[in-house]
């Protein structure tokens, strides 16, 4: 039987169907193939960015079924037929910013940019399960991703804001 | 009525673009590209017997395999020596691949060119390098010794060696009534950047054009070396630096040898080649910096005056001298700080040794100097029984000191000269933010509780906007639009919006009609780059200059359109008009149009200047002899030297003796770097530095073990702060001006860095009531010093 079975070959590709950011899209990629790259290179979101490549920087963060994941760490083949947001998704459908993007703005949330995008999407994450955080839920929620520029200080603000700004946009029913 | 931008929170022009995804950092674009890996040595220090690379050639997908061998004419020299220096008697820099030698783990040895970054890797993993290992010196003791060297023709692993001295201090030590002789050491750490470095190059054979982007901060810099090895024109080289995540001073170097290396590739294959390097390659070959052991004797009198200071320093510059030894050279004269010395000596020695390259990161030598001096600041105290900062003041060079000139030469050649300041309130800011005075009762009702809390200060002065030169080009478009351009590079800093403000002041239009373009050779070729907190200095007042040129001919076209006064007129809005009178103004737009006489109409107001459009002066080009058309100007600014400004950090903190942990309870900063153009922007520099700055006390440092190899090389180990670390400092400006400059701005882009190992070494002191003389200190450190303290 065996010389009918090929061995499975690390340049296999592998359909992978995704929906981001509301659009899906396809692609072959091998199995080895990370989401960031996938997003990155293969559909060219690249918006979300990759800082470290083993977990710990958390720039690379994306929301999978609205659960926050570092993208570096998960390959594109365990994702198949997910809904995943990206920081490109955060605007309006006309390039108006969303209330978290708006807050990180008004309260220079940032500088280089390149850490951004993972605080974006946790941000966008936690107001969404928490609409009034205290500085400890923040600090829980941010606490595990990088920022070399800001020393954190605005974007614990922008937080705050951006909760401001949410509730504002989303009045409670 | 005119809108002031200068001086406002204006939000910055940058964020729409980041916030949304569409930043256009290095690996962002070229997705065609070809990948590129590095086989990097794994070892600190060995002789290459051979490399095999069979194995990798049945890699599919790979395009190409080089070692030094495969390099051409210049291409197979060492790369360049940036800064020389007549002390820098033995400067040794690296081949671009290791030839024969490897001297640092990280050390690429072979570079693969494939389809992509995994294939270029999986063929990187099938190349055998044959080593030879040699006895690697690790760490500035081994160095010392000398009983290995690193380079086998350097004596002493001994790069350079370097006095300074004003006035006589070994003569006024000696006559001193008190004196005092101690050690201190700082250990060594590195910028990183959340983006790591990267190339993309394309060779346009059509038009015999090299494209290099590159994530630097000084892409005239990399144009200028590549041009220079490659042999090709200038012009035939474009560099462009796109969104930069981060520098932190690393991206400075240049050329590095990936940079030279990927438009090598990417010409000889005729394909576009990317490298992006990963967070290892990071950790072992971008610079590092920070290592210095110091030897201290200072004199002072019975007032805490000090008579007399000799340091001595040992500084490692790691494996190569690329950047000269600008860095002993800046903490050697940034040591001083904002006290007045009659008698400083300075002698330092730059050390090789077998790990990754030092150069400039955030605070460039500064927090060594200002560790050295505060530290000693504070041991007189502690020697005669007087409160440190009262001991600060009595030192303090007056307010109507200056300019001070130190009769020293700077790090850019030019003389150590203070331009202005105003430190004694300075010194009270920070007091009264950190509540100096109180402390004592807040420490004893602390006490009372068992808690162990403590207060530190520091002071320092940082020479910013350090020359040659910097320029700027400021065009009106007929659209309205004012386009800027600046060669050197922007990696967070807000460039676009605080030079946005600028122009927009000195042309009377809205901040929001100004798009500024950083770092980019084919925009403006002129440039040196971003270094030394001189980007707002240099850049910001050469386009300052620039601006007001295209302001005077355009008041002077206006003038002649309106058939009014040009000492009459004024730019309000983006309209020049009789002042007072806007009924009587022509829009900038406009005066676009006509200041660029036209056979050819493009738009119903381009009519306005064809050639039949009014009836000409028979008698004057169109063109007149000293004119030029367009509505633009370049300009440069180069200053005599360096702007200083100043600063001063105090923290509370307070140490767990059974563990030796320490948490910063407050964190005070008062900043005087002149007049500020966007005080959100420098408050945003301070957080940031700030945060450096404790994480170079706490956490951060390279762990090398004997051998050479860096032990916590990921973020897993190299304990870069979170959140949970940081502290929210407490921020008081003070805006004294410089002199030396039309806008009188001084630089605030490593200040918040450079205070906060002296400033928490001070803090922690006082609270363990133990010696802390070297940095940075880790909780088991601290309750070891402790614990020796407890049982002496």
């Amino acid at each position: 039987m065996s010389d009918v079975v090929r061995a499975p070959s690390p340049h296999d590709l592998h359909e992978v169907v995704v929906t981001v950011n509301g659009v899906t899209r396809s692609a072959r990629v091998p199995a080895r193939r990370l989401l960031s790259d996938l997003l990155r290179h293969d559909l060219r979101l690249t918006g979300t960015h990759v800082g470290c490549e083993h977990g710990v920087c958390g720039a690379c963060t994306v929301l999978l079924e609205g659960e926050p994941v570092r993208s570096c760490l998960t390959f594109a083949v365990m994702v198949d037929d997910a809904r995943i947001t990206t920081v490109e998704g955060l605007a309006g459908p006309d390039g108006e910013l969303g209330p978290v993007q708006r807050a990180f703005r008004e309260c220079h949330g940032l500088q280089c940019g390149f850490c951004t995008p993972g605080f974006l999407l946790l941000t966008t994450e936690l107001l969404a399960r928490n609409p009034e955080p205290t500085d400890g839920e923040i600090a829980d929620a941010l606490g595990g991703n990088l920022c070399r520029c800001t020393g954190y200080v605005n974007i614990v603000r922008s937080v705050r804001r951006a909760a401001e700004l949410t509730s504002e946009r989303e009045p409670p029913s | 009525m005119t809108t002031q931008w200068f001086g406002e929170r204006v939000e910055r022009r940058e964020d729409q673009r980041l916030l949304t995804g569409a930043g256009r950092f290095l690996d962002d674009a070229g997705h065609d590209a070809l990948g590129v890996a590095f086989v990097r040595s794994p070892h600190a220090h060995a002789r290459i017997t051979g490399i095999d690379v069979a194995d990798a050639l049945d890699v599919d997908g790979l395009v190409a395999v080089y070692t030094w061998d495969d390099l051409p004419g210049r291409l197979a020299d060492p790369l360049p020596l940036l800064i020389p220096h007549p002390d820098l008697t033995h400067p040794r820099t690296q081949h671009a691949l290791a030839r024969g030698e490897v001297n640092h783990v990280g050390e690429p040895v072979a570079m693969v060119v494939a389809d992509d970054r995994y294939l270029a890797e999986d063929a990187a993993d099938r190349i055998v390098v044959g080593y030879e290992p040699l006895p690697a010196v690790v760490g500035i003791g081994p160095a010392r010794s000398a009983e290995h060297l690193v380079h086998a023709d350097v004596p002493g692993n001994v790069a350079a060696v370097t006095t300074q001295e004003l006035g006589d201090a070994r003569a006024a030590i000696a006559a001193a009534p008190h004196v005092l002789e101690f050690d201190l050491a700082m250990e060594r750490s590195l910028s990183s950047p959340l983006e790591g470095r990267g190339v993309h190059a394309r060779w346009d054979a059509d038009d015999q054009r090299l494209r290099i982007r590159t994530s630097t901060q000084t892409s005239t810099g990399v144009r200028a070396a590549v041009a220079s090895i490659f042999g090709l024109p200038d012009v035939a080289v474009e560099v462009i630096t796109p969104d930069v995540g981060g520098g932190f001073g690393t991206k400075v170097v240049h050329p590095y040898p990936e940079e030279v290396l990927v438009p090598w590739a990417a010409r000889t294959l005729g394909r576009e080649v990317k490298w992006v390097e990963d967070r290892y390659e990071h950790f072992v070959s971008a610079t590092h910096e920070r290592g210095q052991e110091h030897h201290v004797r200072v004199g002072f009198d019975d007032d805490g005056v000090i008579l007399g200071l000799d340091v001595e320093f040992w500084h490692d510059t790691g494996a190569y001298t690329p950047y000269g030894i600008v860095l002993p050279i800046i903490t050697a004269t940034q040591l001083p700080g904002p006290y007045r010395h009659r008698h400083y000596r300075v002698t330092f020695t730059s050390l090789y040794t077998n790990t990754v390259t030092c150069t400039p990161y955030r605070g460039a030598g500064r927090p060594q100097g200002c560790f050295v001096m505060e530290r000693t600041v504070d041991r007189i105290g502690e020697e005669l029984g007087l409160d440190r900062a009262e001991v600060r003041r009595r030192n303090l060079i007056g307010p109507d000191e200056f300019p001070y000139d130190f009769g020293m030469v700077f790090q850019d050649g030019r003389p150590l000269i203070y331009d202005s300041g105003n430190y004694p309130a300075v010194l009270e800011g920070v007091k009264d933010l950190v509540g100096w005075d109180g402390f004592a009762a807040e420490r004893e009702a602390a006490a009372a509780e068992g808690r162990r809390l403590g207060i530190g200060l520091a002071c320092y002065v940082e020479g910013t906007g350090v020359g040659p030169y910097e320029g700027g080009h400021v065009h009106v478009e007929t659209n309205g639009r004012v386009m800027v351009a600046t060669g050197l590079t922007s990696q967070g800093q807000g460039h676009e919006t605080v030079f946005a403000q600028i122009v927009a002041d000195e042309l009377g239009v809205d901040a929001a009609d100004v798009y500024v373009t950083t770092g980019d050779t084919r925009r403006f070729p002129y440039a040196v780059g971003t270094y030394a907190s001189r980007a707002a200095v240099m850049s910001g007042n050469a386009i300052a200059l620039a601006a007001r040129q295209v302001r005077a001919k355009a008041i002077r076209i206006a003038a002649e359109a309106l058939e009014a006064a040009p000492e009459d007129l004024e730019i309000a809005s983006g309209v020049v008009q009789v002042r007072g009178t806007p009924s009587r103004g022509i829009p900038l737009a406009q005066v676009a149009v006509l200041s660029n006489p036209l056979r050819y109409a493009f738009s119903k107001e381009a009519q306005a200047a064809t050639q039949f459009a009014s009836p000409p002066d028979p008698e004057v080009p169109p063109v007149p002899e000293d004119d030029e058309p367009g509505l633009e100007a370049r300009d440069y600014y180069s200053p005599v030297r360096s702007t200083f400004a100043a600063g001063m950090h105090a923290a509370v903190v307070e140490v767990d003796p059974d563990t030796g942990e320490v948490d910063v309870l407050r964190y005070a900063v008062v900043h005087d770097c002149g007049p500020l153009i966007n005080p959100m922007i420098v408050e945003g520099q301070i957080h940031g530095g700030v945060a450096q700055g404790v994480a170079g006390a706490l956490y951060e440092r390279l762990a090398y073990d004997a051998a050479g190899n860096l032990a916590n090389a990921s973020f897993m180990d190299f304990l870069m702060p979170y959140l949970s670390e940081v502290p929210t400092p407490e921020i008081g400006h003070l805006e004294t001006p410089s002199p030396l400059n039309p806008l009188g701005i001084k630089g605030a882009g490593e200040a918040g860095v450079i205070p906060g190992s002296a400033c928490l070494a001070a803090a922690i002191e006082d609270a363990a009531g133990v010696r802390i003389d070297r940095m940075p200190i880790s909780p088991p450190e601290l309750w070891a010093l402790i614990g020796e303290e407890a049982g002496t």
